[in-house]
Formats: structure tokens, C-alpha cells, sequence
């Protein structure tokens, strides 16, 4: 096999708890010249898939592991990472194949597997990324498209399947760059253009399930209802795929409060998340203050808002969401619509709101970004890193965040942006030469955003790269962001300081600090510990998976993730299973 | 050395078919292996599948063969270990005895140890039909499958290391 050529340096993660097989798939893997990182355990698997994220192209997985179901873990992978998952088993019964199918699976092999089965793996990835063009050619207009489709296609094959996704994204950025006034949905600004499932979108989706009926809902259906240009019907059928395998999981774990109320749970629960951000923000004002004078005014500017945003939207209803935020059920409405699908939601309903108060985008962007810092883990923000859309109006858009003064005309689009900024930000982790394309803006952003903020941010890019780092330090004036250090330990200051609160801000920050310490940067693991500690299951969940189905599953899995960051911690386990083999 | 049969560098695939014949016969019988499909029967202890570990082995890893084998049979004992003590403390528990002998057959499939796992395969019929006698005698020819092969697989990489590098080299590696 040409040395260079595609699938050389497939990047691959096996999963599986029988050391044997690990052993002997690792060598015949690394025989077809891919790039192989074994793992015994499931959820350290989900870690490392969550840490390294856009590190790896295919996961290989056994369906019966000790510690967590294959299946599961399939469809954590598929709703997280979105990577392509192949199951192997000795067991070969037809239902099996069939439940690994309906879960996600690209493929199942039976073991013994043989190396030529293993050679051609690289299908799946790169069917993967066929589709993936697909997508783009849905959402965007035509030139976007030609260019991405020359820069994919033009592309060396080994640049785009390779690690190298900066590559593609450098090649990207060389188009950005002729395009840089288009502030549009652009392709060819996105990595992996993918819609990005962002929590109006998904509300949208289960309006129009509930409306369709649960039972008589289809894709095409649930398309029409929702009538969102460039939305495609493969999208809605993907996502409808997941979200019924996510609905049928949590009937299981959670009979009493799915039953009957799955739809309106989810909605709620949104909801009521919302509202502990909200109330969390009313209550944490003067806190933020205290070391950010910004922070304060835009946080009480933002609360007002949000309160007067809910208001409109009747946004809240308080839901049953497990032991917390009974008491925020105030405003409850039994609207399922209510933007407010997550706390996010509320917040984010801004977002769909036509702007057409006097807001301002940079405040409403602000105040976004705070509600943000409502708890993101980092790991979630990984989900949504480059929505085509999204980060088009990131990139458009934060010259004007600095400024109070709206200089650019206040649209939609505009609300977006805030929460890609973290996510984008989080999510570029692995892309540090890509960084420098949003650098300009999100310097300004930075600037004018709240330290909370600023240390997230900027958290997350220094640990991009020095390079990055050294440019937003020299702009950085307001806040107290010098450096690596001190952005950490103000994230860490504010985490220690309201640690005790629930749908506290602090997980955002906890989050990027997460986040910043994560990526491959095993010292920074102690902030990892306290960040996911701190985190509450409220808003995080919300906010990133923009799902609000997925908040009451998240919830459980949350928990699954705090017991795991505290596994974390151990990296000498982890080294065994993990870095002996890569 | 005459303990390799000739046709080892000719055929290096699945010699140790030949050798699982040579082993019993050396003392006696003298048998010889013409065919590799004999071996490939379920009566043969190892299947296609050792051979496919063999052939994995390269300059990169040298004995990976055997060190593959000796994981096995570290990580199978603690298995059917595991599986003693769920057998004491779950009587009759079906399901949980078929779940562990699901994990050991697996684990079987990886060197290709097919007669041990055809046993696996019929304790697992038996905790199909709710049978706990049955279970408790396959259970027994597991573990006696299991040693047996244990002890062939010692000897065979033992006389592979007393042959020295020119016996192992004599494989050439992949295809």
C-alpha cells in the first residue's frame, strides 16, 4: 500500500473488553497502516472519544462489554461524535446484527474478525464524508458548494482523511479568505459542514413530531412541518433515528416520568432549566461583578432581558426534572413550543426571536454568552463546533460584538453566534492553524465579553496553540487574561467561588477550563476534576446537546460522566489502557 | 532438527497442525499431516484462526504468537475463575452463566481454540435449556478442553524456542 496514499494513518479506536482480541486486533490493524489506540474500557473509550475529539475516524467496538452495552455505547458515540462505529461480536444472530443496525452501526463483524475485514474499514469513513458533502449541498448556495466540493475533491486524499483536518481546514481557509465578507451559512468555512442540531432547531423537530402524531411521524413529514430552508430530509431522518433510540432508552431507565409525558418532559424540562439559568443568573449578578465590572452590567442587562424575553415567549415550564429546579417552576407555562427547550433554550430564544427590539446584538450575544457560561461542558460543545450556519455568523458577526453600538444590522443570524463562539472555540481545539481564521473576531469578542467569558474563550484557544495565544494575549486589555495561568486560575477562582451553585454559571467556565485542559494537555487534569464537579446536570446539558430531549438521559449520563472525570484523574490506569497501546 | 516436519518453511501456515499431530505422536505414532484441512476439522484443537495469529507475527514482533497465547490463557483462567465463583453464588442462574461462557467463547475465537470453544458453544445450549447438570459436566470438559490445550501450546512453543531463530524465521510473516 502506497505509504501516503488514503486509508494510511486511519485513525482508529478499538474498543473491547477481552485483552486477547485487543492484542491481535491492534497488530493486524497497524498491519493495514492505520493508526490504532486500543481501550478495554467503554466509557474511557467515550472519555477519550470526548477529550480527542476529531481525533479519530472509526471506532471499532465489541457489543458485550462488562462495564457498558455496546449498543449503548454505539449510541452515545453516534449522537456525540458522530463517527462511524462498526460492532463486532461472536455472536452472529440475525437480531443481534439487526439491533446493531438500528442503533447506528455501520457494520458488524463476527468474530474471529480477519484482516482482510479490517482493511477495508476505511469504507465506512469515507462514505461518511460522501454524505457529509451531501449535507452541505442541501444547506448552502452553489458556490459554496463548488468550492467545497473542489476543495474536498481537489483535496490529496490523505490531507482529508487523515489527522490532518487542519490541513483541510487550511485549505478552507485559503477559500474563507476570497469570501470573507460572506457572513451567510458558508460550506466552506465549516470543517465538517453538518447540521448542527442547535436547540431551536431540535424544538422545531419535536413540534413537529408531537403535531405529526409520534406514531405517524416520518421525515419527510416532520421536514415539511418544520420548514427550515437548507434542512434536509436525510437531517431530520438522521436525527429522527436518534431520537427515537434516545426516547426508547430513557423509557427504560425512566418509566414514571416518560410516561405519557416524554414530549412534554423534554420541552419542560428545557424549560425549567431555563429557568434555574435564569434565576442563576438573577442571583449570581453581583457575584460575576465582583471581578468584572463588565460582566455585571451585561449581566443585569441580560437577566432583564431574558426575563422580559421569557415573559414573551412563556417560555418556562418548570418540569419535572429530577430533584432540582421545582422550586423555579414559577413561570411554567404548559407551552411545549416555549422556545425554551433548555435553559438554553430561554436563553436562546433569543436566538429565534426576530431582533427587533432595541437589543443590542452585542448585548444579546453577551447575554447568551453568559447564559452559556451557564455550564458547558466542554465536552458537549464538542458536538457542535462548526455548524455551517452557525460559524458563518460567528465569523460575521463578532466584529460587532465588541461594540454596544449595533453596527451591523441586527438579524437572526446574529443570536447565534455566542454560543458558537464557545462551542466553535471548544470545538477547534484540534485545529489550532484554523484558529487564526476567527481570531480577529473572537479577539474582539473577547474583548468586550464578560472575563467569565474571556477566560473561557480564550482558555480554549491557548490551548490551541502559542501562536494563537500570544496574538489574543497581546489584544486582551480589560480582562485580567495574561496568560495560560491566570486564564486558568480565574476560571478556577470562579469555580471554587460558586462551586455551591447548581445551575451555576460556573460550569461554562468550568467548562473551557475543562475544555482548555483536556485537549491533550494531561497537567491540567486537576481542573478537570473540578470542573465536572461542579457541574450541575441543569444547564450543561441543555445548553450543549441543544437537544432537550436528551437533557433527562444526560442527566443520567451526567452522573455516569462525573463518576468517570474522577476516573480521569487516575492517569495511570488510563496509560495502561491507553497510551501503552497508541 | 527433525521436529519441525520439512514442510514447515515450505508452508508455514498452520504448521502447528502439524505439530498438534507430531506432539502425541512423538512418542509413538507417527502420523503424519498431509493436509491442513484435517486439522481445521473441530476435532483439531486449533483452528484457521491460530494461523492468522501466526501470520501476524513479524520483525516488529517477533514472538507475538506466543504472547498472544499466554494473554489468553491468563485472561481465560481469570474468566472461568470469575465463572466458578458466579456458579457457587448463583445457582441456576441461566442467564449469568451463559453471559460468562458467552465472554470465554469469545475469547476462545481469538487463537482459534475451536475445541474449547465448541464446549463453550454446548454449555451454552445447556443454559438454554435450563439444564444445570448438563452445564455442570460441559462446565468440566471446559476446563479439562482449556488445560489440555494449555499444555499443548507450552510444549509447542517450547519447542519452537529450542528449534531457535531459524525455526521461527523459517515463517515468513503476512501474506
Amino acid at each position: 500500500m502506497d505509504a501516503t496514499a488514503f486509508p494510511y494513518g486511519l485513525r482508529v479506536l478499538v474498543v473491547d473488553d477481552d485483552p486477547t482480541w485487543l492484542k491481535i486486533l491492534e497488530k493486524m490493524l497497524r498491519k493495514c497502516s492505520y493508526e490504532v489506540t486500543t481501550c478495554g474500557l467503554a466509557r474511557v473509550a467515550l472519555d477519550i472519544l470526548r477529550e480527542r475529539k476529531n481525533k479519530f475516524d472509526i471506532v471499532i467496538s465489541d457489543v458485550n462489554m462488562p462495564d457498558m452495552d455496546g449498543f449503548k455505547l454505539l449510541e452515545h458515540i453516534g449522537l456525540e461524535m458522530d463517527l462511524p462505529v462498526i460492532m463486532m461480536s461472536i455472536d452472529g444472530e440475525t437480531s443481534r446484527v439487526m439491533k446493531g443496525v438500528q442503533h447506528g452501526a455501520c457494520d458488524y463483524l463476527l468474530k474471529p474478525v480477519r484482516m482482510k475485514e479490517l482493511r477495508n474499514i476505511w469504507q465506512h469513513v469515507y462514505r461518511k464524508k460522501m454524505h457529509e458533502v451531501k449535507e452541505i449541498e442541501g444547506n448552502d448556495s452553489c458556490d459554496d458548494l463548488q468550492i467545497l466540493r473542489n476543495s474536498f475533491e481537489g483535496l490529496d486524499e490523505k490531507s482529508l482523511f487523515m489527522r490532518s483536518d487542519s490541513d483541510t481546514m487550511r485549505k478552507r481557509k485559503d477559500v474563507d479568505k476570497d469570501h470573507a465578507d460572506q457572513e451567510s451559512s458558508d460550506g466552506n468555512t465549516v470543517k465538517k459542514a453538518r447540521v448542527v442540531w442547535s436547540v431551536d432547531l431540535h424544538q422545531k423537530f419535536v413540534n413537529a413530531v408531537n403535531q405529526i402524531g409520534f406514531d405517524k411521524v416520518g421525515p419527510k413529514k416532520i421536514l415539511d412541518l418544520m420548514n427550515v430552508p437548507g434542512l434536509t430530509r436525510e437531517n431530520v431522518a438522521s436525527h429522527l433515528q436518534k431520537y427515537r433510540l434516545y426516547l426508547s432508552r430513557l423509557q427504560k431507565q425512566n418509566e414514571e416520568r416518560i410516561l405519557g409525558a416524554a414530549r412534554q418532559d423534554f420541552s419542560h424540562k428545557g424549560t425549567s432549566e431555563n429557568l434555574n439559568l435564569r434565576s442563576s443568573f438573577q442571583e449570581q449578578p453581583s457575584n460575576i461583578a465582583n471581578g468584572y465590572p463588565h460582566a455585571s452590567q451585561n449581566i443585569q442587562t441580560q437577566a432583564n432581558m431574558l426575563d422580559s424575553q421569557l415573559e414573551d415567549t412563556k417560555s418556562t415550564v418548570p418540569l419535572p426534572v429530577p430533584d432540582k429546579k421545582r422550586t423555579l417552576a414559577s413561570d411554567a407555562a404548559d407551552s411545549q413550543n416555549v422556545t425554551s427547550a433548555s435553559s438554553l433554550g430561554g436563553v436562546l430564544s433569543f436566538k429565534s426571536m426576530p431582533v427587533n427590539q432595541d437589543r443590542k446584538p452585542s448585548e444579546t450575544m453577551i447575554l447568551e454568552c453568559q447564559a452559556w457560561t451557564g455550564g458547558i461542558p466542554s465536552k458537549q460543545f464538542m458536538q457542535y463546533p462548526k455548524h455551517n450556519h452557525e460559524r458563518c455568523d460567528l465569523l460575521g458577526d463578532y466584529s460587532c460584538l465588541p461594540k454596544p453600538d449595533l453596527e451591523h444590522p441586527v438579524g437572526p443570524s446574529n443570536l447565534y453566534a455566542p454560543p458558537p463562539l464557545i462551542s466553535m472555540s471548544c470545538g477547534m481545539e484540534g485545529d489550532a492553524r484554523d484558529f487564526s481564521d476567527v481570531k480577529p473576531a473572537i479577539m474582539d469578542c473577547i474583548k468586550s465579553l464578560s472575563p467569565a467569558l474571556t477566560c473561557t474563550v480564550d482558555s480554549v484557544s491557548v490551548q490551541l496553540s502559542d501562536s494563537v495565544v500570544t496574538s489574543i494575549d497581546g489584544d486582551l486589555k480589560s480582562s485580567g487574561v495574561d496568560g495560560l495561568p491566570s486564564i486558568k486560575d480565574c476560571c478556577l477562582d470562579q469555580t471554587n467561588s460558586q462551586g455551591s451553585l447548581r445551575p451555576s454559571q460556573e460550569p461554562s467556565i468550568i467548562g473551557s477550563t475543562e475544555l482548555a485542559s483536556l485537549p491533550e494537555d494531561l497537567p491540567s487534569y486537576p481542573l478537570h476534576g473540578v470542573s465536572l464537579e461542579n457541574i450541575g446536570l441543569s444547564s450543561i446539558d441543555l445548553l450543549n446537546y441543544s437537544d432537550a430531549m436528551i437533557l433527562s438521559g444526560l442527566q443520567s449520563n451526567w452522573y455516569d460522566d462525573l463518576e468517570f472525570s474522577s476516573e480521569m484523574m487516575d492517569y495511570p490506569s488510563i496509560d495502561e489502557c491507553l497510551f501503552a497501546s497508541s | 532438527m527433525s521436529l519441525f516436519p520439512t514442510g514447515v518453511a515450505a508452508s508455514p501456515r498452520c504448521s502447528l497442525f502439524r505439530w498438534k499431530r507430531k506432539l502425541p505422536n512423538q512418542l509413538g505414532r507417527a502420523k503424519a499431516v498431509r493436509s491442513v484441512g484435517d486439522e481445521c476439522s473441530p476435532r483439531g484443537y486449533l483452528d484457521e484462526q491460530f494461523c492468522q495469529v501466526e501470520d501476524l507475527q513479524d520483525e516488529a514482533n517477533p514472538n507475538f504468537a506466543e504472547e498472544v497465547v499466554s494473554l489468553f490463557f491468563k485472561d481465560s483462567a481469570r474468566v472461568m475463575l470469575n465463572f466458578e465463583q458466579a456458579i457457587e453464588k448463583h445457582p441456576k442462574d441461566f442467564a449469568r452463566w451463559d453471559a460468562h461462557m458467552q465472554q470465554l467463547k469469545g475469547s476462545c475465537s481469538s487463537i482459534g481454540a475451536s475445541r474449547v470453544k465448541n464446549e463453550c458453544t454446548s454449555f451454552r445450549n445447556f443454559c438454554g435449556e435450563e439444564n444445570a447438570e448438563g452445564c455442570t459436566r460441559s462446565f468440566q470438559k471446559v476446563k479439562r478442553e482449556h488445560a489440555v490445550l494449555r499444555q499443548k501450546l507450552e510444549s509447542y512453543f517450547q519447542l519452537l524456542r529450542q528449534a531457535g531463530p531459524a525455526g521461527t524465521a523459517t515463517r515468513p510473516a503476512g501474506k
